[in-house]
């Protein structure tokens, strides 16, 4: 079976030597224009003269279009109608596209670009959430708002209350393509649009938009991605709509690509956050009560902001069971680029704001934070779910003031999690006993989803063991009272994420897979490859369901034209979706082959097998490509479509209650770091990892994906500052000022692990989606810093991200009181 | 103007404006379209082409080269890195063994970098790869396939086949463009001082491809190999204004260790393989690394105009912001600094600690003798409109007992000599804080105390 092997990447060789062709390297018809948007020179206000001569005359330049050139508003916007492609005179953010240059080359539009005389009525920009919050500006009427249970009365009850802040940076995604797209007008009056996107349908859809043209008249194909990380979900529209319009103009193919500069100041980012909390708990480590309000930054246009604002609420609890909850999401409309997809979707930023939450309590109580989290986890279900510990009642309200007997609680919590009797079911609550057991209060979210599935308890229970964390973290007890300038931190992150879109009718995929009379297979699917190994991944799938090798499976572009209505590829779910639905296509075939075959011997078909296919006996075996053929000559259709939508899926997004997951991701880091207490600067020593891909489709990629993650979501959480001065100018605007992680950054030691199991849910092989989950295994990282932080003075650190030597210092300067 | 250069393999000769960079011509004009653009600027690797000459291969960014640079050498691209008939170079096939592409739009820049340090049989790949930045792997697979690599030869085909030319292929470039000796220069510049003067255009090279300039009447300094003479006495180093940072480092390896230190993280191998010491001080940025450094030395800056030569103390070269004691046609020669230093340490803060622009450099050269400070230079970038001697701290040194009162006593002056500026690599409180805390870091390292984050291991 092809499944299951550590396959290098489809296209590893064309990487490797150059040969893989992204949007910017496809040869091009003659007489190709290239463009370039002059973009605006203040946050907001109206444009109240535009003098473009001099761009025109620039050598080389076709035209220049502006807001009243285009064929409309040209709305490249992904959900609200509110992003017209030029300005339409209204200024919403600095650097915002106003006009568009047509040129013979790239340079030469680049050129021309610059020379745009644009002035503005300035307006005072709303840049920053106080600033909008001061304003009321915001996206929907008021802010989302979803609670359980009554949280005001629970706090009230709780006998201790700890209260906090954290501020949390963007990130601008740096994938290493930039933004590219090209246009090539069709003799109907068509478009076929080569774009970088991870959403080609979206493409498709704002094209033909654009060019009042019914969707089937665009064809938009995406081979490969250059990187993606959510900022080619939507950033894409604007250009393919601008090299369409422009080729529908002018009858050339058009092409843009933004330089790196424009591609940071133009397109979205992460949002970033500030999150405020109140927790209620009892002073043993267990939280009663959670009251989490989170600012979100918005930018200028809707975006996908609020289906990101509506995940970070979904994960603002992490793994940890919240008896009362109540999570208000105020989403703010303000005068920046309009933030965007990012790796995570919002998720990263709710489940930092709850493992700040856990890191403050346990610093709080002076506890060891590994315990308190623990303490608090949801119940683990035996076997992993499956349908299993299902339809408990809700949990009662904490009982209010009752003084508690917590002596037989602290014994099972020191207890370790290995040494439980014989018998012991982990998770079954024995650990906690009382009233607030998760026996007593069920294991749902606090919006209603059961969570049968839970294995952190066995993982947690693993990972600290094999990192050694226990010797590990009185070890560094010693060093750091040895050492007076530099201090080692050590601490422990786990993540939950939610597997499915929460806009539940993206959860559909389709895939088109034809099988040729010499064996040949072509494969057809929905997603977008952007280096994940989607493609790789679902050709293992296809091979399997054939019996061959993978090799036998040729793999093709995503094509608009060939399978339709595609979702974004996003959400972790291209492997989930497009590998089932790739499934069912090859399930359809090898039916009819089976059935073909067995006729013709008179055979069984369930007991045909094609050779490599493994098992069967008894039945017919024979190579498949010689399959193929007598098919072939039979008459038999060798080409089928294959859809599949995800089941059981049910939300809610107003009311915040559903089950908008099909399943959880789940996995857990612990990372060692040093800070240097005289300038603040830190470095990751060692991060070890054990996460959960249930049934692997491929291990080598997951583990590529896991140690890519994490690298990731350290650097959103230390070095990578987004910086923009008091005029709304973004300062961080190429690799000079923004500073991903380099070579020298990534852990010297770094053990990663995959779980062994399988999803209890039928996905694929039973396998589980893995591309955003590890990026918040980077909170250890950042939880790491605040320990190191935490050993120079006596106060909570209450570290902001990202952790920058700047603050890293300050903190320091804070714990010792002097903050 | 009309260069000849090897690109991997063939001859080629080749008419171009002088500002066209060797990435656009491979791209647009060759059809290699291999070799990415990540970034335009030099700082992500995506680009790196290998170019070989006399003094051997490196690592080069190809999108601040400027096509009049490689006349006369060996350009070698991902191309052609694989072998006859197609076979992986060990770096490719340990790249695919390892998992090491993802996205694979930053791979060939990887490859192209790992396969040099393969040939020159460098072993730490962390530092080699220092400016290629990957967004999707996370570098372990990488680092893992550089050390897989590093075990396999270098395959023939790297070598004697692909052995750079004698300078004959180059000799079309239009003289006044490039001068071949420093005399030429001399002579050249004074005439036509308006010239704009590229070294390794790490600088330079942004002026076109983001600043968008024409740069009238380039001189192109690469052909002046007397300029990049590196002289080693016993007592000094004298580096010709165009030895390249990574020649500068060979140099001061042995006996300048802190400097060498600094330089390791000064861009990336392939910004150093570039970048000149006389063009990092020539432009007289206040957040270049060497010259604070330098000026903590005590170095002296060799000038010249014509056949007028005059020199300097190094912090006297810096005037103000922007401006130099530098008169039109005149150019910076050599610098000149001590071979050993025992007392001094520099450091340079920043967010990454690789290939970053420093938020502060601070440096120090202090000499205790009998308990009390003795001599004191300490010198800042990044605190001021130029890089700057430290003189109200020094003062508030020179004389006192070498002790941590002493240290105290002294950190309010850096309030007197500096009022840094806040920007989007560090606030004017940082700044100043951390200057004051590098010299309590140098006198902890003194006294034995562990201050080296990079030297603590898990």
């Amino acid at each position: 079976m092809s499944v299951s092997k550590p396959l290098p990447h489809d296209s590893a060789v064309l990487h490797v030597t150059g040969q893989a062709r992204y949007v910017d390297d496809l040869a091009v018809p003659a007489g190709c224009l290239h463009l370039a948007f002059g973009l605006a020179p203040v946050a907001r206000g109206r444009i109240t003269r535009m003098d473009l001569a001099a761009v025109r005359a620039a050598p080389g330049v076709d035209r220049v279009l502006s807001f009243a050139d285009l064929p409309g508003p040209c709305d490249t916007a992904p959900v609200a109608h509110d992003e017209p492609l030029l300005s339409d005179g209204a200024v919403h953010y600095h650097g915002q596209p106003v006009f568009l240059v047509v040129a013979e080359s790239h340079h030469a539009a680049r050129r021309a670009a610059a020379l745009g005389q644009v002035e503005c009525e300035a307006e005072t920009p709303i840049l920053t959430i106080d600033e909008a919050i001061a304003a009321g500006s915001r996206f929907e009427e008021g802010p989302r708002i979803w609670s359980d249970g009554d949280v005001e009365a629970a706090l009230a009850a709780a006998p201790h209350r700890l209260t906090g802040r954290i501020g949390i940076g963007g990130q601008e995604h740096f994938y290493l393509e930039g933004q590219a797209a090209l246009a090539l007008p069709q003799e109907d009056g068509g478009m076929v649009v080569q774009s970088s996107t991870q959403h080609p349908s979206e493409v498709q859809h704002k094209v033909a938009d654009a060019l009042g043209l019914p969707m089937g008249a665009i064809r938009v194909e995406v081979r490969r991605m250059g990187g993606g990380f959510g900022g080619k979900e939507s950033q894409a529209n604007a250009l393919a709509v601008a090299c369409a319009v422009a080729a529908a103009a002018t009858g050339r193919p058009c092409k843009m690509r933004y330089d790196r500069d424009d591609d940071m100041v133009i397109t979205g980012k992460r949002h970033d956050f500030r999150i405020d909390y109140v927790l209620g708990h009892d002073g043993a480590g267990r939280i009663l009560a959670l009251d989490v309000v989170q600012h979100a930054r918005c930018g200028w246009s809707m975006d996908l902001s609020l289906a990101v604002c509506d995940r970070a609420m979904l994960h603002a609890g992490n793994c940890y069971l919240l008896p009362a909850a109540r999570i208000t999401s105020h989403r703010w409309r303000t005068n920046t680029a309009s933030a965007t997809a990012f790796r995570g979707f919002g998720g990263p930023q709710g489940m930092l704001g709850m493992e700040r939450v856990m890191d403050h309590l346990a610093h709080h109580l002076g506890r060891d934070p590994v315990e308190i989290r623990r303490a608090n986890y949801f119940p683990e279900v035996e076997g992993g779910g499956g349908g299993g510990g299902g339809g408990r009642a809700r949990p009662p309200p904490p009982l209010r003031g009752s003084p508690r007997d917590i002596s037989e609680q602290k014994k099972l919590e020191e207890a370790p999690r290995a040494g439980l009797p014989a018998g012991a079911v982990p998770g079954r609550g024995r650990r906690f006993g009382g009233e607030y057991s998760p026996e007593a209060r069920g294991a749902r979210t606090f919006y209603g989803m059961e969570v049968t599935d839970f294995i952190l308890g066995g993982l947690t229970a693993r990972l600290l063991e094999t990192s050694d964390h226990a010797a590990r973290r009185a070890a560094i007890g010693a060093w750091n009272a040895a050492n007076p300038v530099l201090k080692r931190g050590i601490a422990f992150s786990p993540v939950q994420f939610g597997i499915s879109f929460t806009l539940t009718h993206l959860n559909q995929a389709g895939a088109l897979v034809h099988v040729y009379q010499d064996g040949s297979i072509a494969l057809n699917h929905g997603g977008t490859e952007m280096g994940q190994g989607l493609f790789r991944k679902v050709a293992q799938v296809a091979a399997s369901r054939f019996g061959v090798g993978a090799e036998a499976v040729r793999i093709t572009a995503t094509d608009t034209g060939k399978v339709p209505n595609t979702s974004a590829t996003a959400a972790s779910s291209g492997t989930d979706l497009n590998g089932m639905a790739v499934q069912a296509a090859c399930d359809t075939i090898r039916a009819r082959m089976a059935e073909c075959i067995a006729g013709l011997h008179q055979g069984d078909a369930g007991a045909v097998v094609f050779e490599g296919g493994g098992g069967g006996g008894g039945g017919v075996v024979m190579p498949f490509a010689e399959a193929a053929r007598l098919c072939y000559m039979n008459r038999v259709s060798l080409s089928a479509t294959g859809f599949y939508r995800t089941p059981e899926i049910v939300w809610d997004r107003i009311r915040g209650q559903g089950r908008p997951f099909y399943y959880f991701a789940y996995g857990a880091a612990v990372t060692e770091v040093v800070i240097d207490t005289l300038t603040g600067e830190n470095r990751i020593l060692r991060a070890d990892i054990l996460h959960d891909c249930g049934a692997s489709l491929n291990p080598a990629l997951d583990i590529g994906q896991i140690e890519g993650g994490y690298v990731q979501g350290a650097g959103w959480l230390t070095m990578e500052e987004l910086v923009w001065d008091e005029r709304g100018r973004l300062r961080t605007h190429a690799p000079s000022t923004y500073k991903i992680p380099a070579a020298t950054d990534t852990p010297e030691v770094f053990n990663v692990a995959l779980w062994e199991g399988e999803n209890p849910v039928t996905t694929v092989y039973r396998s589980k989606a893995v591309g955003e989950p590890p990026l918040m295994l980077g909170i250890s990282a950042f939880l790491a810093l605040s320990d190191a932080v935490a050993a120079c003075g006596p106060d909570y650190p209450a570290l902001d991200a990202p952790a920058t030597p700047e603050r890293v210092l300050a903190a320091v300067a804070r714990v010792r009181g002097r903050g | 103007m009309e260069i000849g250069f090897r690109l991997n393999g063939q001859g080629v000769r080749v008419s171009t404006p002088p500002t066209r960079t060797l990435l656009d011509w491979l791209r647009e004009d060759r059809g290699l379209c291999g070799t990415k653009e990540g970034c335009n600027e030099g700082d992500c690797g995506a680009c790196t082409v290998m170019v070989r000459d006399a003094g051997g291969a490196r690592a080069l960014n190809a999108c601040i080269l400027f096509m009049p640079q490689l006349a006369g050498k060996e350009v070698v691209t991902v191309e052609g890195i694989a072998g006859p008939e197609g076979a992986l170079h060990p770096v490719q096939a340990a790249m695919v063994d390892h998992h090491g592409s993802q996205c694979g739009f930053c791979t060939p820049g990887f490859v192209v970098a790992m396969a040099v340090a393969h040939l020159n049989g460098a072993r730490d790949h962390a530092v080699q790869l220092q400016g290629n930045l990957c967004r999707c792997t996370g570098y372990a697979p990488i680092l893992r396939a550089a050390e897989a690599a590093a075990e396999v030869e270098v395959p023939a085909w790297m070598g004697e086949a692909r052995a750079p030319r004698p300078a004959r292929d180059g000799g079309e470039v239009s003289p006044p463009y490039a001068p071949r000796s420093l005399d030429e220069l001399a002579a050249l510049y004074a005439a036509r001082p308006e010239a704009t003067l590229i070294a390794g255009a790490t600088d330079v090279g942004l002026w076109v491809t983001k600043g968008l300039r024409d740069l009238p009447e380039p001189i192109f300094l690469n052909r002046c190999a007397d300029l990049a003479r590196i002289e080693v006495t016993e007592a000094e180093i004298r580096a010709g204004a165009m030895a390249t940072m990574t020649a500068v480092l060979e140099v001061v390896e042995g006996s300048l260790p802190s400097y060498a230190a600094l330089i390791r993280r000064y861009g990336s191998v392939q910004v150093r393989n570039a970048a000149t010491i006389g063009g990092n001080i020539a432009n007289g940025s206040p957040i270049g690394d060497n010259a604070p450094a330098l000026i903590a030395l005590g170095a002296r800056l060799h000038l010249r105009r014509g056949e007028v030569r005059r020199e300097m103390a190094l912090e006297a070269f810096f005037l103000d912001y922007g401006r130099q004691d530098r008169q039109p046609g005149e150019f910076v020669e050599a610098v000149s600094f001590p071979r050993h230093a025992p007392g001094f340490r520099v450091w340079k803060i920043s967010k990454r600690f690789d290939q970053d622009i420093s938020a502060v450099c601070g440096a120090f050269d202090l000499t205790i003798e009998v308990g009390k400070v003795k001599a004191a230079r300490i010198a800042f970038g990044g605190m001021a409109g130029v890089p700057k001697r430290a003189r109200a701290v020094e003062a508030a040194l020179l004389g006192q007992p070498w002790d941590a009162a002493t240290i105290e006593a002294a950190l309010p002056a850096f309030a007197k000599d500096f009022a840094p500026l806040s920007d989007m690599r560090a606030s004017a409180g940082y700044r100043l804080e951390v200057a004051g805390n590098l010299l309590r870091r140098y006198f902890a390292e003194m006294q034995g105390t562990a201050t080296d984050a990079r030297e603590v291991r898990a």
